[in-house]
């Protein structure tokens, strides 16, 4: 009674302003995307890199913020997508970016399926350490691998062609840039598709309770493997992006620095939301690369310390607390 | 035979050392429930400050780890306080983005106050050397941190069984706010269990720098390896972790002995089987 009145009142509110929060979005990231370009044109690099992470974040939070599977390993598919983007230019010569792009998709889902098989038989701490162990798997598997990944070294030799023939990725990666911009805008829509289909909501419902999702007559398990298909999907997007980008696929890809990395940059920007996600990333990564210029000795100290404040202020993420203070200053105010 | 002895008395070393330090961990997390990825800077905080008495002020070996139990509870006790505190009973992704905080942050500061180097802790005269057992010699110094986790194992099962403040510590892990209603004060035993945890950590920290080298980076290379022990023993249980630790430091040893080209491959194939085997750990609870 209670599940079925909850829906209708998530559906029903949604449907009028959805659209619009869809255009919002778009308009707000692509004027970010074009603030970022014309303010900072000789650091696209890293403009580029917080593109590819912001899809990583944005994958876990499917997961995490959706459905409750707290992980520390999702690198594993952000990596896998990156190294097969990579190996299918340095190793079969298949250059168009799209067709790699489309090798880290398939990747990254292949590697979100193993990963969803093995995880999802435990709960809790057991899982959040299956995830740690899975990463690590991940990454010596793939330093032992080292005729196809380059190993420690990384994997070099990537030489992604010009997009529609046109556009080569020049060395002040304007191209990179523009392409993580677009990946990143089709991304962000098609998952504000999927996050308001039934299927969205059903994946919502199991991590509020799995028990009565069952009583309902479906299938948890199933759901979350499918949820955790299309992460791996959307994460090896990123990867694919940041291995087009920096022409290189390091180990760090696959690393647990990583994973941990996107877990905080989506706590601090607040799960659940996939504005929450982006913001995160973006705040967290122009922080880290401000106070390591500034102050590289001291720079470890400052980002633990934005972690520890904002458990104590903003304990549901930048983006969350600041959402409810308006909602809530908007409800005072009528 | 050389080989498999060796093998057997480094991972006996090697386990009981991850023991000391992950058995407070263990305690705690069945206790209060928090995810604290933070107590291996608590070792490091340990190794550190053994270091300073023993090798800058040359204070021997006993004052060090003496000094380095009290000084890192006394250091632990106010974070206990003000940071803790806020994050009992909140959801396993806001502890572990405080505990992670908390971690960067006394990585920096060690880096800052005690540089980038690795610290030695000098060992006092006569653990130094080697036992002669006739057939075999072995370093003295693993006999002394397999010792030291008897120990502690020893002296844990008899306070948690036989004394009272164990009767009301098992009260409060089981059902806490049932024993607060039985009259148990659950504040004074999470504190009192937080501050032997943080001392067995800064104890083990000192006793196990021989095999876990004491540097800034320690707190965030062995994190996992500590949390992955306590996952696998089942949170709460001193068997268990016991267990845990025997197992997966033999493993890793064995791993590092005969293939250490693999790294910690192993180590971690061995986790993610005992986990889908046991999915709450060796001795873990029905919740």
């Amino acid at each position: 009674m209670t599940v079925a009145m909850n829906n209708e009142t998530i559906i029903n509110r949604p449907r009028s302003g959805a659209l619009k929060w869809d255009l919002i979005g778009i308009i707000v990231i692509v004027v970010c995307a074009a603030l970022g370009y014309v303010l900072f044109p000789d650091n696209l690099a890293l403009l580029t890199r917080i593109l590819a992470v912001a899809l990583l974040v944005l994958s876990l939070d499917l997961v995490t913020g959706y459905c409750g599977v707290a992980t520390l390993g999702h690198a594993a598919l952000f990596g896998s997508g990156a190294y097969a983007a990579g190996i299918l230019s340095a190793h079969f010569g298949i250059n168009n970016p799209f067709l790699m792009t489309f090798g880290g998709i398939i990747a990254g889902a292949i590697a979100g399926l193993f990963c969803a098989v093995i995880m999802l038989r435990a709960h809790g701490l057991p899982q959040l350490v299956l995830s740690i162990a899975l990463i690590y798997l991940f990454h010596e598997f793939a330093n032992k691998a080292s005729s196809w990944t380059g190993g420690s070294d990384g994997l070099a030799g990537i030489m992604p062609g010009p997009v529609f023939g046109l556009y080569e990725f020049d060395l002040f990666g304007h191209t990179a840039y523009f392409f993580g911009v677009a990946l990143l805008l089709i991304v962000f829509v098609l998952l504000r598709i999927l996050l308001r289909s039934p299927f969205g909501l059903l994946c919502r419902g199991i991590r509020e309770d799995p028990l009565r999702i069952r009583a309902m007559g479906a299938s948890p398990k199933t759901a979350l493997v499918k949820m955790y298909v299309i992460s791996g999907a959307v994460a090896g997007t990123g990867g694919a992006l940041s291995a087009i980008s920096t022409q290189v696929v390091a180990l760090d890809a696959l690393s647990f620095t990583q994973s941990a990395e996107a877990l905080v940059m989506l706590v601090l920007g607040g799960t659940g939301s996939l504005f929450g996600a982006i913001a995160g990333t973006l705040i967290f990564m122009l922080f880290e690369d401000y106070v390591s210029a500034a102050n590289p000795f001291h720079w470890l100290t400052m980002v633990g310390a934005l972690l520890i404040a904002v458990v104590l202020f903003a304990p549901k993420g930048i983006y969350g607390t600041a959402v409810a203070r308006f909602s809530r200053r908007g409800e005072g105010s009528q | 035979m050389q080989t498999v002895f060796s093998i057997a008395i480094d991972a006996l070393a090697y386990g009981m050392v991850l023991f000391v330090i992950s058995i407070g961990l263990s305690v705690t997390m069945g206790l209060m429930r928090v995810v604290n990825l933070a107590h291996g800077a608590f070792a490091m905080i340990g190794g550190y400050i053994a270091s300073y008495v023993a090798r800058d002020l040359g204070m021997g070996y006993a004052a060090a780890v003496i000094a380095a139990v009290v000084i890192t509870i006394v250091i632990a006790i106010p974070i206990e306080r003000l940071l803790y505190r806020r994050i009992y009973g909140q959801p396993e992704l806001t502890q572990v983005l405080m505990t992670i905080g908390i971690t960067f942050c006394i990585i920096g500061i060690a880096n800052y106050v005690m540089g980038p180097t690795l610290k030695t802790i000098p060992l006092a005269g006569p653990l130094q050397g080697s036992a002669d057992l006739g057939f075999r010699a072995i370093s003295i110094h693993r006999l002394f941190a397999i010792i030291c986790g008897l120990v502690v194992a020893l002296g844990l099962w008899l306070v948690i069984e036989k004394t009272s403040f164990g009767v009301k510590l098992r009260a409060s892990v089981d059902n806490a706010a049932m024993a607060a209603a039985l009259g148990v004060r659950t504040e004074f035993v999470y504190a009192v269990s937080f501050a032997v945890a943080v001392g067995l950590a800064a104890f083990g920290g000192v006793v196990g720098a021989e095999l876990l080298p004491v540097e800034p980076y320690y707190a965030l290379r062995y994190m996992v390896t500590f949390l992955v022990v306590v996952s696998v023993g089942g949170a709460g249980s001193i068997p268990g972790a016991l267990i845990a630790c025997l197992v997966l430091g033999a493993i890793d040893t064995t791993g590092r002995y005969l293939m250490p080209e693999f790294g910690e491959f192993f180590f971690y194939l061995a986790v993610i089987a005992i986990i889908c085997v046991f999915p709450r750990g060796f001795a873990g609870r029905v919740t």
